[in-house]
């Protein structure tokens, strides 16, 4: 396919790590642009470029911008969400070590737009080189005069600071990470007032995740007629980045335009690993209900893969072949959201325990006939009644196990036992 | 060595250093203070340093010391620090190892990996070794799932394990 690569086409250049490297590849040009155009033109062209939300919700960058309102009688901020805790989700990090000013870049430009003084870059605790490199980045930023003061001798003054997260998924939503980044637990707030209007420190904040950010300095420099020639359709536009694991040959993230089907980011990866049959794929990440192979065909942006019952998420992608046990998978999927429901409401903090006490039950062949129905009437009680997107992710894998694998169920309370062995991956 | 108990039972565990932070460590604190418009808000940045200063663990010494520093009640810090996953509020050891088990590891074997590190140090998850050098528990997914399965030693990424790749790595830590 010939797609030329706009956010990782700096990936696997060392010099991109300088100021004066990424500069003498093109960088900062965006910016530099930016400053010479109003504030409101950004957030239009950014609206019409169609960009959406990369971390997992797919909405209008543009459109929450536009949301920030104007004047300057309360200080503004940009928190970075580069909490990236989705699993199966990597891209991201890759974004950061190897290309670290272009989202400083993209930072600045949305700061412009919306005349936040501010940016804090939220990044998980576990990712130190990432924020070690980007630290060093920014520190080569302030000193060539892209931050600080006045940035690019525009007279715009922009902060920029690194906030290391501690471990905890739940921060990667909004509000938790406004709570965790003023210093809390990071339990989600109630919505409205939305981080629009009162945001960290009780002051107007765009959120946006880093993708989404790394894009804006090529929407701004080539304009947004040509980010929506890239992509499906007029909702679905733009380069994107997809991070495939699991049973692949290649694991790894690829850029393609939005909309590749999956047949085809399989072939590029060099197939299934050691030949073997697919069996199922998770599309975005934990969160997203499982498709089964018939699905292989399907384009990969956000409303065709809505459509198939599923999300585009964070376009993490799970690939798991026939030998996989769906319970064991879904198991260890309803484990983790147990983990990482933050308590704060009863029916996601008592529920995800449930879901993965019984699924554990199931794989362990002590499962019971009921127990399909009775997953499903947990996630029936769980499902729009917490505050925030978790309680909603963590029964998507768990209603598609129920739902399409029911077979997979039946067989474990049979059999009395995992009618999948236990393959040992290593010889020792 | 078992190390179940809480924190607060061991008054003077091994690694528990006496006295408040090292002059280094309030230089970088004071120096983090103007980043942001409320003290609170140093809370997650000052607990990374205050478990750099206290060997890789939080002790009841170290919570006091933070919630003194930055003047917030002990009470409040003791909240957040039971509510994150990289804050451990019992010794560990002096390599810390987190084994990723989620999804796309758990694809690719990582159920080994914990079965070698069991097997080579001899001790079970969240126990320290005897020696006091490592100590390893299971972890949430570390964002490596293309170099699966993996493990992070102390600060750093180990990726594309395999049982004999882990007792290299082992072999390794002083």
């Amino acid at each position: 396919m010939a797609f030329e690569r706009v956010l990782t086409r700096n990936v696997g250049k060392p010099e991109a790590l300088t100021y004066k490297g990424y500069r003498q590849l093109g960088g900062y040009e965006g910016l530099a642009k930016a400053l010479k155009m109003e504030p409101d033109a950004i957030i239009d062209e950014v609206k019409k470029s169609g960009l959406r939300g990369r971390g997992g919700a797919g909405f209008s960058a543009g459109l929450k911008w536009s949301f920030i309102p104007k004047g300057k009688d309360k200080p503004k901020y940009l928190v970075c969400n580069a909490d990236e805790s989705e699993p199966g989700t990597f891209k991201d990090r890759l974004l950061m070590e190897f290309d670290p000013h272009q989202l400083i870049e993209g930072c600045a430009i949305c700061c412009w737009a919306v005349q936040a003084n501010t940016t804090y870059i939220y990044i998980r605790g576990e990712y130190t080189k990432a924020a070690a490199i980007l630290e060093q980045a920014i520190k080569e930023a302030y000193d060539a005069g892209v931050l600080g003061d006045s940035v690019m001798g525009s007279g715009f003054k922009l902060n920029m600071y690194v906030h290391r997260g501690a471990g905890a998924y739940i921060c990667g939503e909004e509000t938790g990470m406004l709570e965790s980044l003023e210093g809390k637990r990071g339990q989600p707030r109630v919505k409205p007032p939305f981080p629009a209007v009162v945001g960290a420190f009780g002051a107007p904040t765009v959120i946006n995740n880093v993708e989404t950010l790394c894009n804006v300095p090529h929407i701004i420099e080539r304009g947004a007629d040509w980010f929506k020639a890239i992509g499906t359709d007029e909702k679905n536009t733009g380069p994107k980045l997809y991070a495939i694991s699991g049973h692949v040959e290649r694991p790894g993230t690829y850029e393609y335009p939005i909309g590749i089907t999956f047949r085809e980011m399989l072939e590029g990866c060099g197939g299934m690993l050691k030949g073997r049959p697919l069996k199922a794929f998770i599309p975005g990440g934990a969160s997203a209900p499982i498709l089964k192979a018939d699905q292989i065909d399907i384009k990969m942006d956000f409303d065709t893969v809505a459509k198939a019952g599923s999300m585009l998420g964070s376009a993490a992608v799970i690939v798991m072949d026939d030998t996989t046990c769906m319970v064991r998978s879904v198991a260890r999927l309803a484990k983790f959201f147990n983990h990482e429901s933050c308590g704060q409401c009863t029916p996601c903090r008592e529920g995800t325990n449930w879901m993965e006490l019984m699924l554990k039950r199931i794989e362990h062949g002590e499962g019971t006939e009921r127990d399909g129905q009775v997953l499903l009437s947990i996630c029936g009680h769980i499902g729009g009644n917490s505050l925030c997107a978790l309680g909603d992710a963590a029964i998507g894998p768990v209603q598609s196990l129920v739902k399409g694998f029911q077979d997979e169920i039946d067989r474990h309370i049979r059999e009395k036992a995992c009618p999948f062995p236990h393959r040992r991956y290593f010889e020792n | 060595m078992s190390v179940h108990e809480p924190a607060s039972m061991k008054p003077s565990g091994p690694q528990q250093r006496g006295g408040g932070f090292s002059q280094a460590a309030l230089d970088e604190i004071n120096a983090l203070r103007p980043r942001y418009p409320t003290t609170e808000a140093l809370l997650l940045p000052v607990l990374h340093i205050a478990q750099r200063e206290w060997g890789g663990w939080l002790p009841d010494e170290a919570i006091a010391a933070v919630a003194a520093e930055l003047e917030l009640p002990v009470a409040k810090v003791y909240g957040v620090v039971t509510f994150y996953d990289l804050y451990p509020q019992k010794p560990v050891g002096r390599h810390r190892i987190r084994v990723c088990t989620n999804l796309s590891c758990q694809l690719r074997g990582s159920e080994e990996i914990m079965e070698t590190l069991h097997q080579e140090l001899g001790v079970g998850e969240d126990e320290i070794t005897p020696d006091g050098r490592c100590s390893y528990v299971h972890f949430e997914c570390l964002g490596s799932c293309d170099t699966a399965p993996m493990m992070m030693v102390d600060d750093e990424y180990h990726e594309n394990l395999t049982p004999n790749r882990v007792r290299q790595i082992l072999k390794g830590l002083k």
